[in-house]
């Protein structure tokens, strides 16, 4: 919620979670239980109950179990034969935003994607309609440092605020390689001159900008010691959001979402990380993570990939689709993402390609877009597995998830039902109506406008 | 100089023309001299009902027996196939594979030729054998490939920027497996490609130099430049005709490699391979293709759906673009892209699918998979990557079933090719066994063993 923080004018240092407690609880609570019956239940966490019931009330998950006692007024789901997943997350996407790339400067961490979430993009419906829940929103990858992210849940039809994944921790978006290089964006087809021009300078943009953060730091600490023992007529630092936003960071309460692709890139980033003491919370991209998969279990981070992109650009030649599946091996926390409106359709199969690539388990594949990119945006205490306390985000699907061959029937969030195939085969008829008036109106309007023989439209005379 | 060429030279000159100007690209049989058996599989010849328990005997780049008492020639290779599955090598009906290695790397890019209309331009010898992607595509199980010049479903046409050549040249198919291009040949010209010209407004925010600004920016003014360009084909195709009369008579000036390669298009000899997505495209160009009697085979087709009843009643078959795209609308029904197959299915048409893609072509089987869910029969998804496409191109006397006498382009695999999971085991190109090695498996292991 950095919005609230930014208006609240709250100083640096005050303790995150000191804000979070005033913000509102999950809205659009249900008053009607809902049950749904003789699914197979793939919890993620605790294995797959078969001919299983799940209760939902008040939009969170009430009970999981062979069989439920039914309880009062509750509207009942038979999915037998169907299997029940929770929501899928996208660790990288770019839906609902109505801007991506602040590309003016190589720093712009001060910007940020709740600022222009857009609640009308299509994507988010069709998001829904591959089963996917919850969604990371990053700034574009034209800078070193980019702009913040957003977690949202894809609340189809509410307003932007209503989209805002409340309560999950910010983060921040970095870029390495080609593309804060600009090497392959010639806007105009003029290459455009700006620093950094080599990995070597988008490191050496990071690391001026942790410094100066730092003392930015070092002086709010000193102006806030001397104000707590009692020294008058103080002026505080001015304040910088740019900046403010990476001492965030060192303090742990901002999560960084680096966009990177080659090994060696990746490796200097966490070595620079830990010059400055934070942590790099996921990797993104991250296509030559098994290389150095090693070295990103040590550090701790995260890593969120595609499933099997590769040569579009040189620093993704060596990409491989057996990438997830050796970080998974090394012991690296991994996810796969889209970073696409129409990957973001199905993830499922993404996943499904490191059983194929590398050889996980059914089990492990399903963890990639579930339980993984959730804590990779620590937010699994609330989102993705089956369990009871969870939200209840939630996928009914026709057949195994992982399977090609399946597809969404329904889709939660909050126990709220935001994509339905049956309803969505009423709403076409709906929508080729509407089309058709749209169209016999405006070819009313344009028999007035001749009949008229003026070129303003007729309701405007 | 009119007139006097010398008869002989003339006649030989003809011949050649008539060959493509290539007479030598000529995709022939291959013969490592080996002798294969793969016993024990389950052999979906796509052509009857499955045998069980089956044998296939490949000799000579052919396939000279199939069923399931057949007995193994001496000598031959045994490989053996106890509860695998043998099916026909999978057919990309439109892809970049060899002409392209690293998409932002122009260099490394030979798809799109400057010039609007190139039509005696042939894709097979810019194909190139080294290409990291080719074993890559091989590997899923995709044994040859319609390799188009243009760029026409690339964005911004391949180039990186502008729309893709009108007629860019002839498609080649080629097996996915050889030392050299022309080892790889099976058809230097297996259609003409032609990439129905759209009606280009411009984009609402162009960061683009003002020179791509077109002043002015009606719709008016963007149906002008279209029909300019639809007259420009004609244009050509009329040359072409004139130019063929002429040569009947023996009153050519001189030859011209342009209108000579677009002589078995207007004499209704070679299919044209028309790329269009939006539906008034398509109208446009089967109604164009009617009007010059051309042979059409419609491309991409993202829009096709909305045009089923034309192209069912004028047969013309589809070779779809990937499924795992986003509807053209946005209050198109989300899932239209993965139902549109089995409309057109429905609806009587030949489908095809093409990956429109070099490094994706091995994603093939998964954009015919996509269809499944959202009413494609499953055996006909698997058709509309083998069979279908062979039928389409006019070689279905050679390629696209499991059959005696058809060339030995076969995967044998652990389960349906369609599905995500399967593994391709073993893989036959031209009746070679081909390894399913590639530079991802190799770094793979090699990672996976770094201490």
């Amino acid at each position: 919620m950095t919005g609230l923080m930014r208006f609240s004018g709250r100083l640096p240092g005050l303790p995150l979670a000191l804000l979070l407690v005033s913000l509102p609880a999950t809205a659009w609570p249900q008053s009607r239980p809902l049950l749904i019956q003789h699914a197979n239940i793939v919890t993620v966490t605790n294995g797959i109950i078969e001919n299983g019931s799940l209760l939902i009330r008040d939009g969170k998950i009430a009970g999981v179990g062979e069989s439920l006692l039914i309880p009062d007024g509750a509207q009942i789901i038979n999915a037998t034969g169907r299997y029940v997943t929770p929501g899928l997350i996208d660790c990288h996407s770019h839906i609902a935003a109505d801007a991506i790339n602040e590309g003016s400067i190589p720093v712009s961490s001060m910007v940020g994607i709740e600022d222009v979430i857009d609640p009308d993009d299509i994507g988010i419906y069709r998001a829904l309609a591959g089963g996917v829940t919850t969604a990371n929103v990053l700034h574009g990858s034209a800078n070193p440092i980019g702009g913040k992210c957003q977690v949202i849940k894809l609340r189809w039809g509410k307003p932007a605020s209503g989209l805002i994944f409340e309560g999950a921790p910010p983060g921040i978006k970095f870029a390495l390689g080609e593309n804060p290089k600009r090497s392959n964006s010639q806007p105009g087809g003029r290459r455009i001159d700006l620093h950094p021009n080599t990995r070597m300078g988008v490191n050496d943009v990071i690391r001026q900008a942790f410094a100066d953060a730092k003392h930015y730091q070092s002086r709010w600490k000193d102006y806030e010691k001397r104000k707590a023992a009692g020294e008058k007529r103080l002026i505080p630092p001015r304040r910088d959001f740019e900046l403010e936003s990476l001492v965030e960071i060192l303090e742990g309460k901002r999560l960084v979402h680096a966009h990177c692709y080659r090994a060696d890139e990746i490796l200097a980033l966490l070595r620079l990380a830990e010059e400055f003491g934070f942590r790099i919370q996921t990797l993104q991209h991250v296509l030559e993570g098994y290389k150095v998969a090693k070295e990103i279990a040590d550090h701790g981070a995260g890593a969120s990939t595609f499933s099997d992109w590769w040569a579009y650009k040189v620093e993704a030649y060596d990409a491989i689709p057996h990438n997830a599946a050796i970080m998974v091996r090394k012991g690296v926390l991994v996810s796969i993402n889209s970073d696409s409106a129409e990957e973001i359709r199905h993830l499922n199969q993404e996943a499904a390609k490191t059983i194929k690539w590398g050889g996980l388990s059914e089990d492990e594949a399903l963890r990639l877009v579930t339980i993984n990119p959730a804590m990779q945006l620590k937010i699994d205490n609330r989102v993705g597995s089956i369990e009871p306390g969870k939200d209840a985000d939630l996928v009914i699907w026709d057949g195994p998830p992982l399977s090609n061959f399946s597809k969404v029937l329904t889709t939660l969030v909050d126990g709220e039902v935001y994509f339905d195939r049956e309803k969505d085969f009423e709403a076409r008829e709906q929508i080729a109506k509407e089309r058709q008036t749209l169209i016999e109106k405006e070819k009313e309007s344009q028999k007035k406008k001749k009949a008229s023989g003026s070129d303003k439209p007729a309701e405007e005379k | 100089m009119k007139n006097h060429l010398p008869r002989r030279a003339f006649a030989i000159a003809s011949i050649v023309a008539a060959a493509g100007m290539f007479p030598l690209l000529r995709g022939q049989d291959r013969d490592d001299g080996k002798v294969y058996a793969i016993r024990g599989a389950t052999i979906h010849t796509l052509a009857g009902q499955p045998i069980e328990d089956g044998t296939v005997i490949i000799q000579g780049g052919r396939i000279t027996g199939v069923g399931s008492r057949i007995g193994v020639p001496r000598g031959a290779q045994v490989v053996n196939a106890q509860g695998l599955h043998v099916y026909p090598g999978m057919l990309d009906a439109f892809s970049y594979v060899g002409l392209t290695e690293v998409g932002a790397v122009s260099a490394t890019n030979d798809i799109t030729e400057k010039g609007d209309f190139n039509p005696h331009l042939q894709a097979a010898i810019a194909v190139h054998p080294a290409s990291e992607h080719i074993p890559v595509a091989r590997a899923n199980g995709i044994t040859h490939a319609v390799v188009a010049p243009g760029g026409a479903g690339l964005p911004l046409g391949g180039t990186g920027r502008g729309t893709p050549p009108v007629i860019p040249g002839e498609a080649s198919l080629m097996n996915l497996n050889g030392w050299t291009w022309e080892e790889m040949l099976v058809d230097p010209a297996i259609g003409m490609v032609l990439t129905w010209p759209t009606i280009d407004m411009p984009r609402r925010f162009n960061f683009g130099p003002p020179e791509d600004e077109p002043s002015d920016p009606s719709f008016r003014k963007a149906e002008e430049k279209y029909e300019e360009r639809v007259a420009e084909i004609e244009t050509w195709l009329e040359a072409s005709r004139h130019y063929g009369r002429a040569k009947q008579a023996g009153s050519l000036e001189a030859p011209d490699s342009k209108l000579e390669a677009l002589l078995p298009v207007v004499e209704g000899r070679q299919r044209v391979i028309v790329v269009a997505n939006a539906a008034r495209a398509i109208r446009n160009a089967v109604a164009f293709c009617q009007k010059h009697k051309l042979k059409m085979v419609l491309a991409g087709g993202a829009e096709a759906w909305k045009e089923k009843k034309l192209l069912s009643e004028k047969k013309i078959p589809v070779i779809l673009g990937p499924t795992q795209a986003i509807p053209e609308e946005e209050d198109d029904p989300y899932d239209k892209l993965y139902s549109a197959p089995g409309e057109l299915h429905e609806a009587g048409i030949k489908i095809a699918f093409g990956s429109f893609n070099s490094s994706d072509s091995r994603l093939l089987p998964y954009e015919a998979a996509m269809g499944v869910p959202f009413g494609l029969p499953r055996e006909e998804a698997l058709n509309a990557i083998t069979r279908n496409p062979a039928e389409i191109l006019g070689i279905a006397d050679r390629f696209g079933t499991v059959e005696e006498g058809k060339v030995a382009n076969l995967i044998v695999t652990d389960g349906d090719p369609l599905s995500i999971t399967t593994e391709v085991r073993y893989l036959f190109i031209q009746g070679e066994l081909t390894p399913t090695d590639n530079k991802h498996q190799q770094l793979y292991e090699k990672y996976l063993a770094r201490p």
